[in-house]
């Protein structure tokens, strides 16, 4: 099986059932995806596959075969932070930061799609992102500061 | 650790918290000063000047020993040193640190001393000044009780404060002047005289030996970090992904593992059967622990699946089948002796008995779960000398300890890595999941076992916020002037149960039983609140704010159903009754004036005022609700505290924010309930939590008008619950006693 995450090439071979959040995190060590209910409850395991937003957990490895996955390591870097990360750190969104990394994927999808959501919009797409450290008032001030970021 | 142990075994209880009941400690043990634990982790280069602050060629980093679970203490911890250190903000480096006694925690005990906050009497300070210096004797290093900024204070400042004179002196000597005629700036050290620099790097090594003189702590009007917003120094890594929380370990040969429990909680394991498990595939070892079978595998997902397919029989818990037996539980416990009767002004039988009118009103709350995004889980590493362990605690020794007791080893051969942790909310002090990896690991010496529960593991196996049943009455004379007000509370102790399972057994009043209600900043004439023990025998634990999550709505709610009763504004008759507690009243009349209360603005919505006074902080609520569609949508939250000094404002309006979603999460439909002795509750589809479109706006003041520093971690959660079935009454009319309320009425 091959997979191209964040733009590198990995080939692996796993049985065709194993969700891609564990292929990503015990089998290619990218950890900064996140589990949290293995059943597409709470978003803590949102990547993009092929650009579109997908709940790893729930995504079966053998329906995704040869396609490109960014992850939150893909989308920036402590380095070389991306627009949306840029609006999270202004905002200090995030607490103990667990579910951020899906919370974030999810927003840059939002934001790939609608470049400038309206309320009703961030909480359609949003509200499948649990936050167990109520962190939602911030993540939606970092959207809307995000997207002039990337408007502009 | 193992000392500890010794010395908690004759504890008794006095507040919240396990006292020594010898008096053997004495003032030797306490001058004592504890072994500086970096000194024996130095790699070539690195000098450590004290417990806090190490200086290696990258620079300075800073020891946070207390556990990051989403409240921002270490760079509140690290900004505390910095001030006296002087080093820019953004060159500070950080870690936890090794679990060690020179962390220890004083402010958890001086937390526990039973006198109310407001009490600034003698006895009071002399009490909790006693309890601080036995934090030190029991040396534990805890977060948690929302203590961790109050204990830091002092001690954190004095920290950078004497690295930065031991870096004077090493400078003073090298350039043969004064010590005290040198300035300090930027991680260097300046000669003003001359305008020479030595950077802290170069003279770190001398520094370690040198002997500085003492001098005072700077005052506040000379203070840069404290006091003002500080970008948080783990902002970058928990937004790009690279922050490494407990699951998240790799070590080089790492296995992974799961495990299932007993559901029946404390019931044992009569057999099961992993013959179809052993086939599976990545399937290395099945391991019986007793109550339970773990999967050890070499990849999460597979070990998950194996511990699924196994067939268990399951012995019965030694608690009520059902939820209704539990329940019995509670109203029999109020027949017994009381065991807290913290509060008892007037004479609360004579003014019932003579007043012409009364109400009377019953409360429940159900048991709830923690519900941590990142679910339970340790790293594990057994070896021929000892064990390492990786997890998300607020309690390393204590994990240290028990690690090292299930693997027969003493706690010196056990070392305890903290990870960021993906929440706490106080399920984390508890050291289950860095046993179960223990074990596991070793069945496969000399390899790290990762050990990761599903989500239904962890929603099934949590030490839960206790179910609690409240009993109030009120009287009132003839012109529906209060006169008495009783309160019987009737919940198991969590204190009693967790102590116990760190190893601190005590015994004696209860104090967090009736938080929230008997240590309130309010005077009425005839005025009694007690405490009734009723073990159920399910686990209870520390869940944010842990009593007063209950009390703060008893209390709040009965309050308001009193001034409905007597036809006055409850805001206004919360001022009356704080009469002789101004820094309350300032609360409270803050929040009444930025919700605009009582204004026709607000017409056509339901309007609900709490107040809280819990761990330090004094913390008034207005929730406004209005109805869509037959549901009830939450639509801004107002919420004033005052902690007295707030060392990062906008971090303390995080963590305000924080509590208050936790607590409504909670008011809205938070509830586990137990069918045939096990949780009916599994994953987020049947234990879910707020989300996006029902957060509400909020907005926040901040006074300072109090003196001891208060918390910031738990004060917002308990005036969240009952502002908002206040507010659901003044819209429908409806009073809702018991949680959650979508039991009652739906939530948008
Ligand atoms: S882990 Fe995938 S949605 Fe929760
Ligand atoms: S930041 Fe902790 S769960 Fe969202």
């Amino acid at each position: 099986m091959k997979l191209t995450i964040n733009g590198k090439v990995h080939e692996f071979e796993v049985e065709a059932e194993m969700p891609l959040l564990w292929v990503l995190r015990d089998e290619l060590g990218y950890t900064g995806t996140k589990f949290g209910c293995g059943i597409a409850q709470c978003g803590a395991c949102t990547v993009h596959v092929d650009g579109l937003p997908a709940r790893s957990c729930s995504t079966a490895i053998g329906d995704v075969d040869g396609s490109e996955i960014t992850t939150i390591e893909g989308l920036g870097t402590p380095d070389k932070l991306a627009p949306i990360q840029e609006a999270w750190v202004e905002h200090q969104v995030a607490q103990c930061g667990y579910c951020q990394s899906g919370q974030i994927m999810s927003a840059a999808a939002l934001l790939d799609s609608i470049p400038s959501p309206t309320d009703e919009e961030i909480d359609a797409v949003m509200s499948g992102n649990l936050c167990r450290c109520g962190t939602y008032p911030r993540i939606r001030a970092a959207i809307k500061t995000a997207a002039a970021k990337m408007e502009g | 650790m193992g000392k500890i142990k010794t010395i908690a075994r004759r504890s008794f209880l006095i507040g919240s918290v396990a006292v020594a009941g010898g008096a053997a400690f004495g003032v030797y043990t306490y001058k004592k000063p504890y072994a500086n634990p970096l000194e024996d982790e130095l790699y070539a280069g690195e000098s450590t000047l004290n417990p806090f602050v190490l200086i290696n060629k990258e620079g300075v980093t800073i020891i946070t020993p207390r556990a990051e679970m989403g409240q921002g203490i270490q760079s509140t911890l690290a900004a505390m040193v910095a001030e006296e250190l002087d080093v820019a903000w953004e060159t500070v480096q950080f870690k936890h640190g090794p679990a060690a006694s020179a962390y220890y925690n004083n402010a958890m005990f001086a937390a526990g001393v039973p006198f109310n906050e407001f009490d600034d009497s003698f006895v009071a300070e002399t009490m909790r000044s006693g309890m601080k210096k036995l934090g030190k004797i029991l040396a534990v290093q805890m977060t948690g009780g929302s203590t961790a900024t109050i204990d830091g204070f002092d001690k954190m400042r004095m920290a950078g404060c004497s690295a930065r004179e031991a870096l004077k002196t090493a400078a003073a000597d090298r350039w043969n002047v004064d010590a005290s005629s040198l300035e300090t700036e930027n991680g260097k050290v300046i000669n003003p005289a001359n305008g020479e620099s030595l950077d802290y790097r170069e003279i770190a090594a001398e520094a370690a030996d040198a002997r500085p003189a003492t001098v005072p702590l700077r005052e506040a009007s000379e203070w840069k970090y404290v006091g003002k917003s500080m970008p948080r120094l783990d902002m970058t890594a928990k937004v790009t992904g690279t922050a490494e929380f407990g699951i998240d370990v790799r070590l080089k040969d790492m296995l992974y593992a799961s495990v299932i429990s007993n559901p029946k909680l404390k019931g044992k394991m009569n057999s099961f059967d992993a013959s179809e498990a052993e086939k599976m595939p990545g399937v290395i070892k099945i391991v019986d622990l007793g109550d339970g079978v773990g999967v050890i595998a070499d990849n999460t997902w597979r070990a998950f699946n194996a511990v699924n397919a196994i067939e268990f029989d399951w012995g019965d818990a030694p608690y009520p089948d059902t939820q209704a037996g539990m329940w019995d539980v509670l109203e029999k416990g109020l027949s017994l002796d009381p065991l807290n009767t913290l509060r008892d002004d007037g004479d609360v039988v004579k003014a019932s008995a003579d007043a012409p009118d009364g109400i009377s009103a019953e409360y429940r709350v159900p048991y709830l779960a923690h519900s941590c995004m990142e679910p339970m889980n340790a790293t594990a590493l057994v070896t021929n000398n000892g064990a390492e362990i990786w997890t998300g605690t607020q309690a390393p020794q204590v994990a240290e300890q028990f690690a090292a007791e299930a693997l027969g080893l003493d706690t010196e051969q056990v070392k305890c890595h903290t990870t960021f942790l993906g929440g706490g909310f106080g399920r984390r002090v508890e050291y289950d999941a860095a046993v179960l990896a223990a074990k596991l690991a070793k069945e496969v010496p000399g390899k790290p076992v990762k050990m990761t529960w599903t989500r239904e593991e962890d929603t099934a196996h949590d030490f839960y916020r206790p179910i609690a049943l409240g009993r109030f009455n009120a009287f009132f004379d003839n012109a529906k002037n209060l006169r008495a007000f009783d309160a019987k509370i009737s919940s198991p102790s969590p204190t009693y149960d967790a102590m116990g399972r760190l190893g601190f057994p005590v015994g004696g009043p209860d104090a967090q039983l009736t938080e929230g209600i008997h240590n309130q900043p309010i005077d009425i004439e005839n005025y009694r609140v007690y405490g009734y023990n009723a073990e159920v025998g399910v686990p209870v634990g520390f869940w944010r704010s842990v009593g007063n999550s209950f009390g703060g709505f008893f209390h709040e709610s009965f309050l308001d159903e009193i001034a409905n009763h007597r036809g006055v504004d409850p805001v206004q008759m919360r001022l009356e009754l704080m009469a002789n507690y101004p820094v309350a009243r300032n609360v409270v009349e803050k929040a009444a004036e930025i919700s605009n209360w009582g204004s026709k603005a607000n017409a056509g919505s339901g309007m609900g005022f709490a107040h809280t006074l819990s761990f330090g902080t004094y913390c008034a609520q207005v929730v406004k609700v209005s109805q869509v569609k037959g549901k009830i949508s939450i639509d801004k939250v107002w919420c004033v505290a005052d902690p007295g000094l707030v060392v990062d404002p906008k971090n303390f309006e995080a963590q305000m924010m924080s509590g208050i979603i936790y607590g409504l999460t909670s008011a809205i439909m938070g509830e586990i309930t137990f069918e045939d002795g096990e949780a009916e509750q599994s994953n987020f589809h049947y234990y879910d939590a707020m989300r996006m479109h029902q957060c509400p706006e909020m907005e926040f003041a901040t006074l300072s008008n109090k003196t001891h520093i208060g918390g910031a971690g738990e004060p917002g959660t308990p005036p969240s619950v009952p502002a908002l079935a206040n507010a659901i009454f003044n819209l429908t009319g409806e009073r809702y006693r018991e949680l959650p309320l979508n039991k009652h009425i739906d939530f948008v």
